[in-house]
């Protein structure tokens, strides 16, 4: 069994960093929708590709990915909201792990907005 | 839904919902009993018993963006097509316990799923809910309580990247430990 020494051992590392990361006003947030439709439609993995992607690339300074529930765009489902300071909020439709990279790499680093999958650009019916 | 793992995740979404300060997750799977029980018990504002009689009705929900309520309903009816039962007790202020029993040989079980990566996620993004989640296998077990977690950690959040690997890492490897791999 994996002991909670481990964990003792990580405290005792993450200590010594002075500042904790505290979510303000200045962090890009990421919200992924986490009701039923989103779940059901494969918001988890979405989720999860999120996490890893700002964790593996450094953005956890200044992104904080997060979840919320439903916002009544069930049929759009996976949906990730992009929230700038100072700028308008993006909405990313029909997410997956793959398009959620892109919008990491794009978005989150590159800074323009992946046009593509925004619900903005979406035929609407 | 696909995965026995993403209704409780959805189901444990809404005890979070709730206001609950600790959620208790159990999976308890037994093969000699041909059972698969999944408890879910939160002490969130919990429903009236008018509530939880309607709470299983698809076309009932308290959400205001959308007029129907599918999760629990989708619960009940995946444990419920496999032979196995579904309740559901609450009461206002107190909080809510779902029990849901599935046939573990039946046909229409659908797979227990990525149990871990669930609990990893109910864990990591809810910072003000306390989870303890207990694994069962054929008598054997582990359990994740993150009272104990956050008492060992002080103020490193549990999101904190070091701390969430070693959440999904305690996960996994106890499971294993726990099922030798049974394939759920």
């Amino acid at each position: 069994m994996k002991s909670l020494e481990e964990l003792r051992a990580i405290r005792e590392k993450m200590q010594n960093q002075v500042s904790m990361r505290a979510e303000d006003h200045t962090h890009t947030r990421v919200v992924v929708g986490m009701a039923t439709c989103g779940i059901a439609s494969g918001a988890r993995p979405v989720l999860n590709a999120l996490s890893s992607l700002v964790q593996e690339k450094g953005l956890t300074g200044k992104v904080a990915v997060t979840q919320t529930g439903c916002i009544g765009l069930c049929q759009y489902e996976p949906i990730v909201e992009v929230m700038e300071p100072g700028k308008p909020k993006v909405t990313y439709i029909k997410m997956n792990p793959d398009k959620a990279a892109e919008v990491v790499e794009r978005h989150l680093i590159g800074g323009h907005v992946v046009e593509k999958y925004t619900l903005a650009s979406a035929d609407i019916k | 839904m696909t995965e026995i793992s993403l209704n409780i995740l959805d189901v444990a979404e809404n005890s979070t919902r709730a206001g609950a300060s600790l959620v208790s997750i159990s999976v308890d799977a037994d093969t000699a009993a041909d059972r698969l029980t999944v408890v879910i018990e939160d002490n969130g504002c919990g429903m009236t018993q008018e509530q939880v009689s309607r709470v299983t009705d698809p076309f009932f929900t308290t959400r205001t963006t959308r007029k129907v309520g599918l999760g629990v309903p989708f619960f009940k009816y995946a444990a419920e097509s496999t032979g196995g039962s579904f309740s559901i007790k609450s009461q206002p202020g107190a909080g809510t316990t779902v029990t849901a029993v599935f046939v573990l040989s039946h046909i229409d079980r659908m797979p227990l799923g990525d149990i871990s990566g669930t609990i990893h996620t109910l864990v990591v993004y809810h910072p003000d809910t306390d989870f303890r989640y207990t694994y069962r296998y054929n008598g054997r077990s582990f359990a994740l309580d993150t009272r104990e977690f956050r008492e060992i950690l002080g103020d490193v959040p549990l999101d904190t990247p070091e701390v969430s690997s070693y959440i999904m890492d305690y996960l996994t490897e106890n499971k294993l430990e726990t099922d030798g791999g049974a394939s759920l």
